[in-house]
């Protein structure tokens, strides 16, 4: 049972969380003395909705910007600038009352199972710990709850008196997940939850996940570099390529028909589990590029096999195509 | 056929450690010819790594040893050398690129002396030639500005072009034989697909047999034409990428691709295989794949299964396909 | 229901060694732990052990030796000092200073050292270089010759001999406090504390804590042994623990001229800070092997 709410609802039809252009800048400092700062642009001017009870899948190679905007949404970082609304309230304005409640309404889970559990706490603990920080439930009600969550995740009541050491890396996951679920939350953010775990056990958390979110209503931002696994759990994808969104719509939209040119090489590079499958042989040339010094125009043109001459000069903007948002000059 | 270039039989490795003697491989066979790849899928504790380790035989001592079988390179048996002759054999006849490009290369020495190192060393080259050879490895595996990049350091590359590094070290002598360890695990999607490419040409440039291990089998069936499923240590099926994919014999195999997620197969659920990875210190009797196995029998307990052939060239560890 | 056929294939304990149960333990030290012990209780319990009154002098019976030289008796096992005070009661009385003075002092100093590290780890940034700054301005300060100062200028004292040590050995802490803190930092159960809504005395007082708590039990057992002999030398030196005071360093001192005629006044309190700190090593290399957190999962 969890603890009553007290805020007014949101107006129906409200996304539960809308991100309009958000931005965070990091400053690099450089020179001899550190004198001279450059920025790098991890996140720029980024836009997306989430609607309750779906998961929108987060990709992109390394320095897209997804891990720093999933540091955004759970306020381990703050934005440079643009907006968070969570159910219509801007995240960043909220007074102490608002933002516990924030803090309680979206939780994550992370990568490592094997360092994102406190090793010397017990499991019971370290599954109560958000209840302890923000609930006023006594030490009996704590434990109802702890089972409770364990039993969700399908772990045995006496994981609770155990430490993480005696855990398998999947079991290990489904403790922090139970601990992401203990406040109830409306959004969990998933950064790389199958990626340390060995093959045959990410189906099983990934079915778990899934299972939640049908049970419980929760909403996922589901961060991953295994397409094929963020494709199978999301129903939204946003495709990152240094700061910028590039591409965004229905999961199997983008997944089976990429639009982006490096949506496309990026599904294409998924390889698929399939023998006879057709094989898109489209190789994208050259490495990411820095974050601290992106192309002009359309950061991807140098490494695009369609680049036209006004791609390095014209940034293209997130616009309607067909079904979805397409960040290309192309459409 | 002529001699294939590498041919393990029945090879043991057994790793002692405080809970025991733990079998890391465990009568594992197979072979690789010219310009052949042999995907070895598994996952952590199958002794995947560790079959590859005895065959260069830098197994961990003194814990593990290599016990008993034979390591076959054009027909000769690595098992039987002294440490000196295998010394001479690893670089020159047999190659092995790591999952880490990070720690791969020393970090204190720049590009070109780690790539020198083996070109001198199997070629005695010297000087300017040296550098001429080194260069034209960089450009081999693709490096833009092959002759500026010898001066650099390997924190000034990325993780992509480190490993291309590695790979042209790795090519240098030309070697019979490469053993990619999960090369391009840690490497971006579009970096990782130019790799794979990458080492399609060498392999055709060179004729090296390749050993190819990996738990993606996305990578299995673009890069190999043989794969070899391991668990708990041994082969429980062996046989053509195709036939593998299509018809999966072992059910392990078949409960392998079935979890894997698929694009365009969004909303099944996947099948999950039950239980844990098994613990090698404490292996049941019987079948190691048992206690998770949907099809299991009770001889599956009690019996561990030979080798049955399932069609030309694809057999498998399983009680089920035992001819009646 | 697929939590439930994800229930039903749970086996608890789980798949990994765990690595406190079933490891095999390395014996415990018996001798360390033993001569410690014993040290303590007879620190504790000296006006019941000792065999004498350690300031009673009897003039009379200077410099006997021990009872196995022909001109020893039992009265004075271990001999007596040029004040004819029993050595053994001595010795007995001073382990109480010793012990007393290497406990306290590194209670002291470990206590405000971690508080540093922990402070200085969890924070960063400026606050960080700012302590970091203190602490190795500290670490270059050279113990004896504070303890000198404050001999000369305020007297020597138990109380000044704890200050000067603990005022200069907690910065030995702060540093490796702090470097433990900062890789503990990167460890995403911090970064879940945050998530769940964790502030810094929490996360400081409930995930650092623990998790530097081997590594300052370590550090402190060390210590100990390498205050004692610091007490001993600045006994020794005249700016420790006065006379007539038995402290082991101060009677060594006081046997410095006689060491070829009268030996055992120097020898037997020397003999003890020997046993003393050897068996605190002991504990605390056998302390590192078992509580090495590289030998934890994290």
């Amino acid at each position: 049972m969890s603890p009553p709410e007290r805020r007014a609802s949101p107006a129906a039809g409200t996304p539960l969380l809308e991100v309009s252009d958000l931005t965070k800048h990091f400053p690099v400092r450089r020179g001899a003395l550190g004198w001279s700062t450059t920025l790098v642009r991890a996140v720029d001017s980024i836009s997306f909705r989430l609607e309750p009870g779906t998961t929108l899948g987060l990709v992109g190679e390394s320095g897209c910007g997804k891990t720093t905007t999933s540091k955004l949404i759970l306020g381990l970082e703050r934005p440079t600038s643009g907006a968070i609304r969570f159910e219509g309230d801007d995240v960043v304005s909220l007074d102490a009352a608002g933002r516990r409640h924030y803090r309680r309404a979206v939780q994550a889970v992370f990568q490592d199972p094997y360092a994102s559990l406190d090793p010397r706490m017990r499991v019971g603990a370290i599954v109560a710990e958000p209840l302890v920080i923000n609930t006023e439930l006594d030490g009996g009600a704590r434990r109802r709850r702890v089972a409770e969550l364990l039993d969700l995740v399908g772990l045995p009541a006496r994981a609770a008196e155990l430490f993480p050491h005696e855990f398998s890396g999947g079991q290990r996951q489904r403790i922090a997940i139970a601990r992401a679920l203990a406040l109830s939350p409306k959004l969990v953010v998933l950064d790389e939850p199958v990626s340390a775990l060995d093959v045959s056990i990410r189906a099983q958390i990934l079915n778990l996940l899934r299972d939640l979110q049908k049970r419980l209503g929760v909403s996922y931002l589901f961060i991953a570099h295994d397409l094929a696994a963020v494709a199978h759990m999301s129903h939204t994808i946003a495709v990152m390529y240094l700061g910028k969104i590039v591409e965004c719509g229905d999961a199997d939209a983008v997944a089976l028909a990429p639009q982006h040119p490096y949506t496309r090489a990026l599904f294409a590079a998924a390889l698929p589990v399939d023998v006879d499958g057709k094989r898109d042989e489209t190789l994208v040339a050259g490495e990411v590029p820095s974050p601290l010094a992106p192309p002009s125009g359309c950061r991807f043109h140098p490494r695009c096999p369609h680049a036209m001459p006004h791609c390095a000069t014209e940034e293209p903007t997130l616009r309607t195509a067909a079904d979805r948002l397409v960040a290309c000059h192309l459409y | 056929m002529a001699v294939p270039v590498i041919e393990v039989k029945d090879l043991h490795t057994h790793l002692v450690t405080r809970w025991g003697t733990v079998k890391a491989v465990d009568g594992v066979s197979f072979s690789v010819g010219e310009s052949e790849t042999l995907g070895l899928v598994g996952e952590s504790g199958s002794g995947k790594s560790m079959t590859c380790l005895s065959i260069v035989r830098l197994v961990p001592r003194p814990a593990a040893r290599i016990v008993s079988g034979e390591v076959l390179l054009d027909g000769e048996d690595l098992l039987a050398r002294s440490e000196r002759e295998m010394q001479r054999i690893r670089g020159r006849k047999v190659a092995m690129i790591l999952q880490d490009p990070m720690s791969s290369l020393n970090p204190v020495f720049s590009v070109g002396m780690q790539v020198r190192e083996p070109v001198a060393a199997y070629h005695g080259l010297r000087g300017r030639a040296l550098g001429r050879r080194a260069a034209e490895l960089l450009a081999a595996v693709k490096i833009p500005s092959p002759a500026a990049r010898l001066r650099a350091f390997p924190h000034q590359l990325s993780g992509g072009m480190r490993q291309r590094v590695v790979g042209a070290m790795a090519i240098a002598a030309p070697p019979r034989l490469l053993i990619a360890d999960e090369p391009t695990t840690s490497l971006d999607l579009t970096i990782q697909a130019q790799y794979l490419a990458l080492l399609k040409e060498l392999q055709e440039r060179h004729r090296l047999a390749m050993i190819f291990v990996t738990h993606n089998l996305g990578i299995v069936a673009r890069m190999c034409d043989r794969v070899a499923v391991m668990y708990a240590g041994r082969i429980v099926e062996m046989g053509p990428v195709r036939e593998l994919f299509t018809a999966p014999a072992h059910p392990y195999t078949r409960a392998l691709m079935e979890s894997v997620p698929r694009l365009g197969a969004r909303r099944e659920l996947l099948t999950a295989i039950d239980g844990q990875p098994p613990d090698l210190a404490k292996l049941p009797p019987g079948c190691a794949f048992a206690p998770r196995c949907a099809n299991v029998m009770e001889r599956c307990r009690v019996e561990a299964p030979p080798e049955i052939a399932v069609s030309a060239g694809h057999a498998t560890r399983c009680w089920l396909h035992v001819p009646a | 229901m697929a939590a439930e056929s994800a229930n039903a294939t749970l086996a608890l304990p789980g798949v990994e060694p765990t690595v406190g149960a079933r490891r095999a333990r390395r014996r415990w030290p018996v001798i360390s732990t033993s001569i410690i012990a014993a040290f303590v209780l007879v620190a504790l319990l000296a006006p019941l052990v000792s065999p004498a009154d350690p300031y009673e002098q009897t003039l009379r019976l200077r410099f006997r030796p021990p009872v196995w030289d022909e001109r020893g008796s039992w009265q004075h096992p271990l001999g007596t000092d040029r004040l004819g005070r029993d050595l053994l009661a001595r010795i007995v009385w001073g382990s109480r200073v010793s012990l007393a003075a290497g406990v306290i002092t590194v209670l002291l100093a470990s206590a405000f050292g971690a508080a540093v590290g922990l402070v200085a780890g969890y924070y960063g940034g400026r606050v960080d270089a700012f302590l970091m700054r203190v602490t190795d301005a500290t670490l270059s300060f050279p113990v004896i010759l504070l303890a000198l100062i404050l001999a000369v200028t305020v007297g020597p004292s138990f109380t000044n001999v704890v200050i000067a040590i603990a005022v200069i050995l907690w910065a030995r802490y702060a540093r490796v406090i702090r470097g433990q803190v900062l890789t503990l930092m990167e460890l995403d159960f911090i970064a879940q504390a945050r998530v769940a809504g964790a502030g810094a005395g929490r996360i400081i007082m409930r995930h650092l804590v623990p998790n530097t708590m081997n590594t300052l039990v370590v550090l402190v057992t060390l210590q100990v042994g390498y205050v004692i002999i610091l007490e001993a030398s600045l006994s020794f030196l005249g700016a420790g623990i006065p006379p007539p005071t038995p402290a082991w360093g101060s009677m060594i001192a006081e046997g410095r001229d006689f060491v070829t005629s009268a030996w055992w006044v120097s020898f037997f309190p020397g003999l003890a800070i020997l046993l003393v700190v050897l068996a605190f090593n002991l504990l605390g290399d056998w302390l590192r092997d078992t509580l090495d957190p590289k030998l934890r999962q994290l």
